[in-house]
Order: structure tokens, then sequence, then C-alpha cells
């Protein structure tokens, strides 16, 4: 690291210090952390850099206390992230449910490692569940993207902080051990911090001059919380319908449709390669946003597709999603390794044959 | 091209990682597509180290080198280890100071540098892991001299130049040995 690395010149970087690189470009001004295995070297990049760029870098007490002061740094309106690893999201997860009833826009790294409990600190995708369904207490989601390489890692901490400010909710990049610690060349664009508008809401400082912006998520009256949560879940319609993102590869005319997301899909689209140069029609459709889940998308992709195979680093948990997506109108078949242990592309193609896809 | 892939293998402090690192800068001077991917488990606080490059001109798939068309050994854990992973046709680079070959194979090329001893006899002292990839320079089409060249001036940061020249003139050791 040698002082601001330069716009559009192709870098050289790890996963990890890519995120936090784009997040200081795209105007992320508080950065509270604590450290875990494997996403240590966003948080000692931003210890390096965040003071320089006229930021703050606090290393918190505990995961604990560095979601709630992301709460209440996003609560004045200034761009706030988090990063950590699985069992340290467990940690944050009060915090997030907090963030998400507070309509408060954040970012949250996860740069995932095998679990459960302390688990190891190998890459893993077992916390997709964790990520869609139920990252904390409560009715609500956040938006979940999910890149693949180190530049993508780039494109979606802009696009988060972006999307997180207009929709006023957390989002989070869901990565993991391998592409956070994989180096790969990487440029930074011109990022022009998209400047929201956040006076309506931001419990800034009114100076006397206007009402209190009150920043809470406690409702005592079922009605009331019945429309905070309602009202959210609109929003919710909207993203749905206009923020889903997925790549479709060699699907045209796939008998065999892969579905795998992050650093698996990268060894699944080598696996598909094999097979077409073996004569067998697979294809690969990756999401790249996890909530929401590209349904129109996933029923393009399958749509010459006799069966369904998802490959993942976990015992089979976007599955679930795909099935839901594709309303169980074809087999979905599932192959994964789980632990830290990464599948290769010779074994996803072997699955291939098995599941049908041989000629 | 089609993708080069290798693999770099040592204790950790041998340099393992910075070998990689320097292959992957490379390939970055050289416009190509590439990948750098550590190990980073608890072996490399104490134990082997080890790390996957690959580099091509189309995108990389899985960053993950299991089957090396090129194998750097640094110990001989890590030749024992690997040597029977390397592609057929593959090639292995060794440090024979500290490496025992037993291996049998005749499917691959084997290439024995004594690093450990030509960098400790020309006061390099921990430059066995460059000594290994001037040999692997030679012996190889990847990339030209000048790219190494390039690479070392990128890394190492002006205030460090004296361990330029210093790397350059491991890297020649390898080239002649």
């Amino acid at each position: 690291m040698k002082g601001a690395v330069k716009a559009l010149e192709r870098n050289l970087m790890k996963g990890n210090e890519a995120l936090a690189e784009a997040a200081i470009r795209a105007g992320c001004k508080c950065f509270f952390g604590y450290p875990i295995t494997p996403q240590t070297e966003l948080a000692a990049y931003m210890a390096k850099r965040m003071n320089k760029a006229g930021g703050v870098f606090l290393q918190a007490e505990s995961e604990i206390a560095a979601i709630n002061m992301v709460l209440g740094a996003a609560s004045t309106g200034v761009r706030a992230m988090t990063s950590s690893s699985s069992p340290g999201l467990s940690l944050k997860s009060e915090g997030i449910s907090y963030i998400a009833g507070s309509d408060v826009p954040a970012v949250i790294i996860n740069v995932q490692r095998g679990g459960p409990g302390l688990g190891g600190i190998q890459p893993s995708q077992a916390d997709y569940w964790q990520a869609t369904k139920a990252l904390g207490h409560g009715d609500f989601h956040l938006l979940v993207f999910a890149p693949a390489s180190v530049q993508e890692m780039v494109d979606m901490v802009v696009r988060a902080f972006d999307k997180a400010d207009e929709y006023r909710m957390p989002a989070m990049i869901l990565a993991d051990g391998l592409l956070g610690q994989m180096m790969e060349p990487v440029s930074f664009p011109e990022i022009k911090a998209n400047c929201v508008d956040k006076s309506s809401w931001a419990a800034d400082g009114h100076k006397g001059k206007r009402a209190h912006h009150i920043i809470n998520s406690l409702y005592l009256k079922p009605d009331e919380l019945e429309k905070s949560v309602s009202d959210r879940f609109a929003r919710y319609d909207v993203i749905k319908s206009k923020e889903t993102d997925a790549e479709l590869y060699l699907t045209e005319d796939c008998d065999i449709l892969l579905c795998a997301f992050g650093a698996t899909a990268r060894v699944v689209k080598s696996a598909v390669n094999e097979a077409r140069a073996q004569g067998i029609k697979a294809g690969l459709f990756r999401p790249k946003t996890l909530w929401p889940f590209p349904v129109k998308e996933i029923n393009e992709a399958a749509k010459s597709a006799k069966k369904l195979l998802s490959v993942e680093m976990s015992m089979g948990q976007m599955i679930d999603d795909i099935k839901l997506a594709i309303n169980c109108s074809k087999p979905v078949e599932f192959y994964g390794r789980t632990g830290g242990v990464i599948p290769t592309p010779a074994e996803v193609l072997a699955e291939i044959k098995k599941v049908g896809g041989a000629e | 091209m089609a993708t080069t892939e290798i693999l770099l293998a040592g204790f950790g402090g041998q340099g393992v990682l910075f070998a990689g690192k320097i292959l992957a800068y490379c390939g970055l001077m050289d416009n190509k597509e590439l990948s750098w991917l550590p190990s980073y488990g608890p072996e490399m606080r104490g134990g082997t180290a080890n790390c996957s490059v690959c580099i091509s001109d189309e995108p990389i798939g899985s960053p993950l080198v299991l089957t090396p068309d090129i194998l750097i050994a640094m110990n001989q854990p890590s030749f024992d280890k690997f040597v029977n992973d390397v592609k057929p046709g593959g090639k292995v680079f060794y440090d024979s100071t500290l490496i025992e070959n037993e291996c049998t194979r005749t499917d691959i090329e084997i290439y024995a540098v004594p690093s450990s001893q030509l960098a400790d006899d020309n006061e390099l002292k921990g430059g066995s892991n460059i000594v290994l990839l001037g040999k692997v320079f030679k012996e190889t089409e990847l990339f030209n001299v000048d790219v190494f060249k390039k690479a070392i001036e990128k890394i190492v940061p002006p205030a460090k130049a004296q361990l330029i020249t210093n790397n350059f003139k491991a890297f020649e050791l390898g080239m002649n040995a």
C-alpha cells in the first residue's frame, strides 16, 4: 500500500483491500470493526487509509459495539460500514435488525468462513440463509450482493452504498474467504459518491430550526408497528421488481442449468466450459443479488433446461430459493462441499454427468 | 495461451508468497489475466505456506491450483506432497540444498537448483525464492526477463531500492544455474 490508489489504473489487490478502498471512494466516512479472519486485511486497510481520507476508523471492543456504532453514525446521515466474518455476523445480528427497523442505510460485509460455531477459517457460503432470510429478529430484509471477483467487489460496494441510501435499509456484501484473500487485477472507476438528500430524516442536529428527527425501532402499539413493517414491505416490493441482477452464461440452449454464486460460480464456470468442450449442453445462472433473488432471470435461464443443479459451499441453502423461483417446475439437484472445502471443477463436471447432463 | 497454473510451496518465511506475488505482478505488467491465492490457514503460522498463481489470456475460473503446470518447491514436505499432483508435461523447480528428490516420475521435467546455497554464497540470504524464479524464467516461456524487472520495480518501494539490486542478482544466479 503506497499511498492512494490511482483511478482507472490496473492494480493488484486482495479482495479485502479492494472492498475497503472502494468503500472509501464511495464516501464511507465511518468504519467500525472488530478483527476476525479471513476479513482482517479490510479493517487493516481502513486503519491505514481512513484517517487520511477524512473519515473515522475505530476498532470497537466487540462486534456488538461495532454494529451499534454503525447504527449511530448512519442515523446522522453519513455513510457507515462494518465488516466481519461468519461468527462475527451472528453477534452483529441484533444491531442489524435495529438498523433495518430504524430505516437507516448502512453497508455490512461478511467474508464468510466455515461454521457453525467458531467453525473454521476457510471459505464457505453457509451463511446464505442467514443473509437472505434471518439476519436478526423480526420481519425485514437486507439487500444482499454476491460478488465473484475482486473487481465485482469494488463495483458492488459502491452499488450497496447507493442502494442502501436510496431505500434507507442495510445492504450486505456476501463474500467469502477465497474472494477476500485472493489478488486479482482491479481498477477503480471515478466514483461519484451519490449524494442522496437525507435532510428529511437524518438526526444531524436541528439547531432549533426544525422539529426533532427521531431514529427509532420501538413501536409499542401493534397498529403502528404493523404499519411501519407494511410500509417497509411495500418498499421491498419495489426492490424485488427493480433491483435483481444475475449473469446468464451459455444458457440459451442448455440442457442442464448450473446455479452458483460468488467464488463457487468461478469453479462452476470452469466446469461448464469443460462440459461444453465434451459436448454436454451446460449453462450457468449466477445471481449477483441474493436478496432480492433474481426470479425472472432464473426462469429465463432455465427455459430450455431439463434439470437444474445448484452448487454451493454449504449443505444446500440457495437451492430452496431456486425451487421457489421456478415453482418446482423442474427437478433441482444439489452438489456442495462445506466446512471450508472448495469444490473443484472436476468434481462439478462429474456431478453434471451424474445427474444427467451426459450426451 | 491457455491458463498456466503455478503452485509455490515451502516453509513460512522462505518468501513463497512473495515469489508468487512477483509472478502475479509479472502477469499484471504483461497485461495478462491472473489470480494469486495464498494459504491463510494455521499452516502459515509456523508451518508450510503455499500459494496458487494462475496466468492466462482468458478470465480465471477457480483460482485454486490443484494440478499445477509449474511447481516451485522450497522444502521437503512440499516437494513430497505436491510433486505427484503436477500435470504430465509439467515442470518442477526445487531447492536442492534442502530437498532430496526421490521422485520417479518420467512424465515431468524436474530442475534441481541449489538455491539456498547459491543465495548464501553470494550474500543474498533469503534470496533462494528469487534464485528459483530465475530458473523458472529460463526454462519456461511464461514471461521474458524485462517483465520480471518491471514487476520488481513495481513491488519494491523506492525507499528500499537496494533490495531491487539484490533481487536482480538473485534472479541472475537462477538464470545461470
